[in-house]
């Protein structure tokens, strides 16, 4: 198993080298290059300045020297100071969102968890049924749905008819003056939409996954041979059907992360929620190029780690995969 | 049974799914609001009133004016012209890549095989609407540079669907024949094996463009898609979202727009998939 989870990632070395190629070109493509922001808009900056500049960021040298200095830099996160006005260093801001951005997408994964596949495993075993139907409509409905419609909505609904729950935020204005279990609640209260609007596009595709793998588990011969032992259908479906169905599920949610990552830049904006989304969306209105940068790597890395997690999870669930060939 | 009957028995079993037809009457209502704006709206989209800011809806603006008293139903009817051609374009473009990049790794295989689909495989790591919205942030918005994004960043399931298409069909006996009797690789590639694959990529193309007017109309609700004052699904929703405790019309109906017209688009590529391949059905 070692052995397969170390050929993995040396497999995914190739890949991690392509996409630090293409992020070295997307930043060379910003208009007068990568400091071009930072001397173009100023009338003080004259060409001998310019050049000064250039010497500095080693922008004088040769493309292929260029290139292996930034890797060099990437390799220990730093991916230089922030063209806003705090000009801080790319990495601590984005070090202090991704604990927001981390909590909402896994509470919404654990929602998508709990709905979509009980509504899958049900509408599979009563295929045709009338269940069945209203759920294919709803998922046929849900993969439509622009979120961020749905996001207005459901905060007018919610949040300005009904006033049940605040629209903006983490915390409400008063957080601080707020006993214990209040502080509790007003926090879940403002993540109630955010999370299930996070969970929404995903509880369509993963219910829609979910019953298509039973459909075909269903019509397997084993399954075949426990009906025909005399199993009740409740253990056929519970302890035979569901677990290898359930399987494929788990590389689902490796391979779900580039989804939940660009769903974070909708949500995080509208409910104005202080995350990793929120602060991409900030730098690429005020071009922060250091800092979409910092953030597109970042995304890039995770979705390769979502993609090897999938691939090793399901290794261990499946002692089918032969993990001395498999590669 | 020749290519025309063939094509008859898909087109009447499409004919026959009530779904897909009516997936496909709705994307044929707004083509013809796209095409002639005038019959749906008489007023002017880019009118500016200042004493109509934000009026519900009436029988003089039936969808209710925007912030700067615009009439929302006009906006809508030249603002679907706006999202249908990006999510067209887009989606071409997409195609377009795909395809070659397909047939050329499949039908050559080997070193160009791999380099092409590792290729495919680094995109594929990139969060797409990351990637969209850093290349927009280094371009700029505008419609052509929207429509040229989406379409550079969604071609590689194309790709993979065209390439695993030619693999198989490229061993095949009339293509053998073919390059028996000294076809060149182009020719094979685009005379004899792309006709073979059009009815799977017909399938993601339809259900592309919804994904494209999707990503359009979430860019341009967060202002960098298509930029103001011209009309488009999403941007009108961005005025939603600034009034949201004074307008409901502004974020009901553009957004409604946006849901029926994918929806449609969805239903009629499942119901092209079941009719080109009927075994499938239900699955």
């Amino acid at each position: 198993m070692g052995r397969y989870v170390l050929r993995r990632i040396l497999v995914s070395i190739p890949l991690l080298i392509g996409i630090s190629i293409i992020t070295f070109v997307v930043i060379n493509m910003a208009p007068g290059g990568p400091i071009g922001v930072a001397s173009d808009m100023n009338p003080k900056a004259t060409a001998e300045y310019r050049e000064r500049l250039k010497a500095y960021y080693g922008l004088d040298q040769p493309v292929h020297v260029r290139y292996i200095r930034w890797l060099g830099r990437m390799a220990v996160l730093d991916f230089g100071d922030s063209f806003s006005l705090d000009g801080r260093k790319v990495w601590d801001k984005i070090k202090e969102r991704i604990p927001v951005t981390l909590l909402i997408n896994a509470l919404s994964m654990s929602l998508i968890f709990l709905i979509a596949v009980p509504i899958g495993i049900y509408s599979a075993v009563r295929k045709g049924s009338v269940f069945d139907r209203i759920s294919t409509v709803a998922v046929f409905t849900g993969f439509a749905i622009p979120t961020f419609w749905l996001a207005l909505l459901l905060m007018i609904l919610f949040g300005v008819h009904l006033g049940w729950l605040p629209i903006s935020g983490l915390v409400s204005l008063e957080y601080d003056a707020l006993s214990l279990p209040l502080k509790i609640l007003d926090r879940a209260g403002h993540l109630v939409l955010p999370v299930f609007l996070a969970a929404f596009g995903g509880l369509a595709g993963i219910s829609r996954y979910m019953r298509s793998n039973m459909l075909e588990v269903i019509r397997q011969d084993y399954i075949m041979t426990a009906r025909a032992k005399g199993l009740p259908e409740k253990v056929v479906v519970r302890r035979h059907a569901v677990r290898n169905a359930l399987l494929p599920v788990i590389t689902i949610f490796g391979l779900s992360i580039p989804g939940l990552l660009g769903g974070s830049v909708i949500f995080e904006t509208i409910f104005a929620i202080p995350g990793m989304g929120q602060l991409f969306y900030q730098g690429v209105m005020s071009r922060d190029y250091p800092l979409i940068m910092g953030i597109l790597t970042i995304g890039a890395f995770l979705t390769l780690l979502g993609n090897i997690l999938a691939d090793v999870g399901y290794a261990v669930a499946d002692p089918r995969i032969n993990t001395e060939r498999a590669g | 049974m020749s290519g025309q009957s063939m094509f008859a028995d898909t087109l009447r079993r499409l004919s026959r799914n009530p779904l897909a037809v009516a997936g496909a009457v709705v994307i044929l209502f707004f083509l013809v609001m796209a095409l002639f704006p005038k019959c749906f709206s008489e007023h002017d989209p880019n009118r500016i009133n200042i004493l109509r800011i934000l009026d519900p809806p009436s029988a003089r603006h039936l969808l209710g004016t925007d912030d700067l008293g615009r009439d929302v139903l006009a906006r809508m009817v030249y603002g679907a012209r706006i999202s249908l051609s990006v999510g067209f374009v887009a989606e071409s473009i997409a195609i377009g890549i795909g395809l070659i990049v397909g047939l050329l790794a499949g039908y050559y295989g080997g070193r160009a095989d791999a380099v092409l689909m590792r290729f495919v495989d680094i995109m594929l790591c990139f969060p797409s609407f990351f990637l969209i919205l850093s290349v927009v942030a280094f371009i700029g918005p505008s419609i052509w540079n929207i429509m040229i994004i989406i379409g550079i960043t969604g071609w590689m399931g194309v790709a993979r669907l065209v390439r695993a298409e030619t693999l198989s069909l490229k061993e095949r006996d009339f293509v053998v024949a073919a390059r028996a009797q000294g076809a060149g690789a182009a020719r094979i590639m685009f005379r004899h094996i792309l006709p073979n694959t059009l009815a799977p990529i017909l399938v993601a193309a339809t259900l592309g463009v919804a994904g494209a007017i999707l990503v359009e109309s979430s860019l341009s609700f967060l202002g960098i898609g298509v930029q103001p004052p011209t009309p488009s699904w999403g941007n009108i929703l961005t005025a939603g979202k600034d009034n949201i405790e004074f307008a409901w019309w502004l974020s009901l109906f553009p957004g409604l727009a946006i849901f029926v017209t994918v929806l449609g688009y969805n239903l009629l590529g499942e119901g092209i998939r079941d009719a080109v391949d009927p075994r499938l059905k239900g699955r």
